[in-house]
This record gives structure tokens, sequence and C-alpha cells, in this order.
């Protein structure tokens, strides 16, 4: 077998097993840190392993027990240092075993875990990528511009509280399931969001890296939650969203906007999937929560072959049913604009200007005003809400698209 | 498992009866289902008196150790099998005394 082939072999493993090699161990030996620890060390002894003695038939099973061994190794090593800390574990280890929650699957106990709300949302997204997604501890350092050292602290710290604090290793019951799933997915749109128009000047605009950790990340929750109508809505919003992410930066780095965009460069195949997606929630006819609702609206703009086949009356019928659920001033910012394409721009206008005081040092919010302004005639007005937005934009790519737009102010 | 669940509050004077007649309901219950432990509501603040006895000759100041808008007014400390379990039992001690709460675990 070639190195090309053990590395591609190490890889998959990594994307497919990763997280239920932590799930298991976790569960076994009731300790996160035992378990990243543990699963890292397998899959170090695989890239030593492999190359030589070729990929064994089932690579999951290898590194499960693999890992095993070497958490079995640690606990014998550190019960020799300290007895008190081992009977510790043990008596977690014989705690009778959990009731069954709604959906039975480690790496789903793993999740929620790690997206427990007595966490800080910086440290449940931190434990995600690191014990779910299986990203190192600089990938997600970098993700998120922290310096390597905090972000170990935080995963520490996290790690720590859940232990010290008892946080459980369980899939939520029945009763709270909805409350904590949408936690979960929270934590993954989050994720996804700072990949499609990272927030910080020193990333790449778009960062692909992390919009498809996302979008696995929530195909897995999809699967093992398939009767959870957001977690369908979410990767369906995730799945339109990044089919036009090619399209989303010129060559000249600058952000395009979506009317603006090459349609013929969007994914076809993600576009099917999510369109899929989006008609089989509506079959089930329940009442969508906000993803799904989202995901309706990106599947109306992603249906249209010209920006000028928009079905802008469906967007805006669409967005009012997100602000009964949503009264957000971002949301009503978003509608807006739909209802820009329909009223024209001094009605939109009207309603931006009322979110003024909520939304003055967003920059969205001042590039909306830019173009409505523009698109009104109020051009020296519309230049200074450009100056507002480029000096709020932290985003390289969308700094270079609202600079153009003022310069090309009469 | 054992965790302290703290009462936080920002103003002066007691719990009302309503607040009282709440905390004995909730109360109740904590012992029907096995969580109870402990309880007790503190005096204000400002009848503290911090003690440090680490230099030989104890040391005896007037007032709290840390001075702030939000201080404890009581607490209560619970049996609970895990954090989601004493988050709960938090939430409902939080809405019978009409005060925030904090949940700890003890070591």
């Amino acid at each position: 077998m070639s190195t090309v082939d053990v590395r591609e072999a190490v890889t998959r493993a990594h994307h497919q097993e990763w997280a239920r090699v932590v799930a298991a161990l976790a569960r076994r030996f009731g300790d996160l840190d035992i378990a990243e620890e543990a699963t890292a060390e397998a899959f170090a002894t695989a890239v030593e392993h492999w190359p030589a003695g070729g990929v064994p038939p089932n690579p999951g099973g290898w590194l499960t027990t693999t890992a095993t061994r070497k958490a079995i190794d640690r606990i014998r090593r550190e019960s020799k240092r300290d007895d008190k800390h081992k009977e510790a574990r043990m008596a977690y280890h014989d705690d009778p075993p959990e009731p069954v929650g709604a959906v039975d699957d480690d790496r789903l106990r793993l999740v929620f875990t790690c997206c427990h709300p007595a966490l800080a949302m910086e440290a449940r997204v931190a434990l995600t990528l690191r014990m779910v997604a299986g990203l190192t501890m600089p990938e997600i350092a970098r993700a998120f511009l922290v310096a390597e050292s905090a972000m170990g602290q935080r995963i520490t710290r996290a790690k720590a509280k859940i232990k010290a604090a008892r946080i459980p290793y369980r899939v939520p019951s029945e009763q709270d399931l909805p409350a904590r799933v949408s936690g979960v997915l929270a934590v993954l749109f989050l994720v996804f969001n700072e990949g499609y128009l990272a927030t910080g000047p020193d990333t790449d605009p778009v960062r692909h890296d992390l919009t498809a950790e996302a979008i696995r990340l929530t195909r897995l929750i999809r699967a093992l939650l398939p009767q959870d109508g957001e977690a369908a809505g979410l990767l369906a919003l995730m799945l339109l969203t990044e089919a036009r992410r090619t399209a989303r930066v010129s060559v000249s780095g600058e952000l395009v906007s979506l009317a603006e965009q090459d349609r013929g460069a969007w994914d076809t195949a993600l576009i099917a999937e999510g369109h899929r997606l989006v008609r089989e929630r509506l079959a089930a006819g329940a009442a969508p929560g906000r993803y799904q609702i989202l995901a309706a609206i990106n599947a109306v703009h992603t249906s249209a072959r010209d920006v000028r086949d928009t079905d802008w009356s469906q967007v805006v019928a669409l967005y009012d049913q997100l602000v009964r659920l949503d009264p957000s001033p971002i949301v009503a910012l978003n509608r807006a604009i739909a209802v820009a394409e329909i009223d024209g721009p001094e009605v939109a206008l009207a309603a931006v200007d009322r979110l003024d005081d909520s939304l003055s040092a967003y920059h969205a919010y001042q590039a909306t005003r830019a173009d409505l302004l523009c698109r009104s005639g109020r051009s020296q007005e519309s230049r200074a809400a450009y100056d507002k937005a480029i000096e709020l934009a932290g985003n390289t790519a969308e700094t270079a698209y609202l600079t153009r737009r003022r310069d090309q102010l009469g | 498992m054992q965790y302290l669940v703290s009462v936080i509050f920002d103003q002066p004077g007691l719990a009302t009866p309503e607040e009282d007649a709440a905390i004995d309901v909730f109360n109740a219950r904590l012992v029907a289902e096995g969580h109870w432990v402990f309880a007790g509501g503190l005096g204000a603040p400002d009848t503290a008196t911090v003690i440090d006895n680490r230099g030989g000759e104890p040391m005896f100041t007037d007032g709290p150790y840390v001075e702030s808008k939000e201080f404890l007014a009581g607490f209560w400390i619970i049996e609970a099998a895990d954090l989601d379990v004493a988050l709960k039992l938090a939430a409902e001690g939080s809405k019978a005394c009409n005060r925030k709460t904090e949940v700890r675990p003890f070591l």
C-alpha cells in the first residue's frame, strides 16, 4: 500500500471514527480527558504502524481497541501514583447504567455533554470541535484567532467543570430534548457562520474548513435524530448556503452579493440535497422552527436561475413567519431587504431606520442602509453609511466590496 | 453527590410571606424526594464579621469579606445524582424564593 493510500486511510478513519472512539471511551471510563488523550494516541499509533503493517480490515475496531488499551495503561499508571484517584474513578464506573434516553448512541451523549448549557458558549464550541470533530488544539485556536495556550486552557477548564460538577454523559430526557437539541444546533450554526463570514481580518474571508466541519457534524446530528425537524432544517440551510460559497468571493477577493453572483458556479448537488430536505420538512406538515424557515428562504433563492426570477413575495411571506417566531431586529433587517425588491427602497428604508437603536453598530445594518440610500438617490447619506459599514466590518472580502460600492457613488 | 445552591440577592429586606410559603413547599418536596441535606436563610451582609487567625492572634473585622451589590442571602445543600438534576432543582428553588441561585459542586 502506498504512503498516499495509508495517509488517506488515516484521514478517512479520522473523519469517520474519531467521535465514535472518543464517545465509546468516555462512556467506558467516565472521563473525557482520558477518552480524548487515548484516542489521540491511538491515531498516532495508526500513523506509525499502518504504513508497514497495512490498514486493518476494521479500522474503527482497531482504533477503539488500541485507544482502550492506552486508556487502561494511563489509569494503571495514575492509580499507582494515586490510589484515591483510582477509587473515585471506580465509583463512577460502578454507577448503575443510566436510563436510556430518547435515542441511544454514544456519539450523541458526547455531543450533548460538549454542548451542555452549564458551559460557556465559547467552551461548547471549542469542546465540540475537539471531542466530536477531532480538530487539534492549534486548528481550533487558529479558527477563532485565539492563542493556542488560551484555547488549551478553555478546553481544560471545560473538561474540569464537566468532571467536578458532574455534567452527565447522557442523552437528555424526552422532555428536555427539544431545548437541548436547539442548544447543540446553535453551536453548529455558530461554527458554520464563522466559517462562512469569518469575523476577523487575519483569516481567509471564507473558511471552508469550518463550514465543512459544521456540515459534517450537522449531518451526524441529523442521522442520530432523524425525526428532528430543526436538525434537518439547519442541515438544509447550511447546504444551500455552502452551495454558493465559490461564487461568493471574486477572484480579486471581494465579496459578491447574492444578486451579482454567477449562479452557474453554484453547487447543484448541494442545492438538490438542500431542496430535498426542505421538501421533506414541508411534507412532514409540522410547524417549522427558525432553521427550517431560513432553509426555505434559501431554497427560494437557489431556485431562481436569475436573480430577476426570485419569488420575492414568497421570501417576504417566509420572513413574516420568521418574525412571529423570532422578533429580533436582525430578522426585521433581512425582511426589509426582501421588501425593497417588492415595494421599493424607500419603503424598506423606513423599516430599516426604525432598527437604528439596536443595530447601529452592526456592519450589515449600515451596509443595508447604504445600499437602500444609494438606490433612493441619496448618495451623500449613502456614502456616510458605507463609511460606517467599512469601519465596522472585519471580514476582508466584505470590506473590499463595501469600499468599491462606496467609491462608485456619484 | 452534593451541591451548594446559593441564593443571590441585591436588595435589603427578607422574604415576603408569599415567598416563604413557596420555599416551604419546595423544601417539603426536597425532603420527600430525598434531595434535602440542609438549608437556611442568612442575616444581611452588614451583620457579618471576618476572622483571620492565621497569624496566632485572631483578628476580627466588621463587615463582609467582600463588598458587592449582590450577596449571599441563603443557601440549600442538596443531594443530586448529577448537574442536570441539580440545575433543575436550583431552577425551581430560584422560582420559589424569587431570587437568583448559583450551583456549585462539593468536592
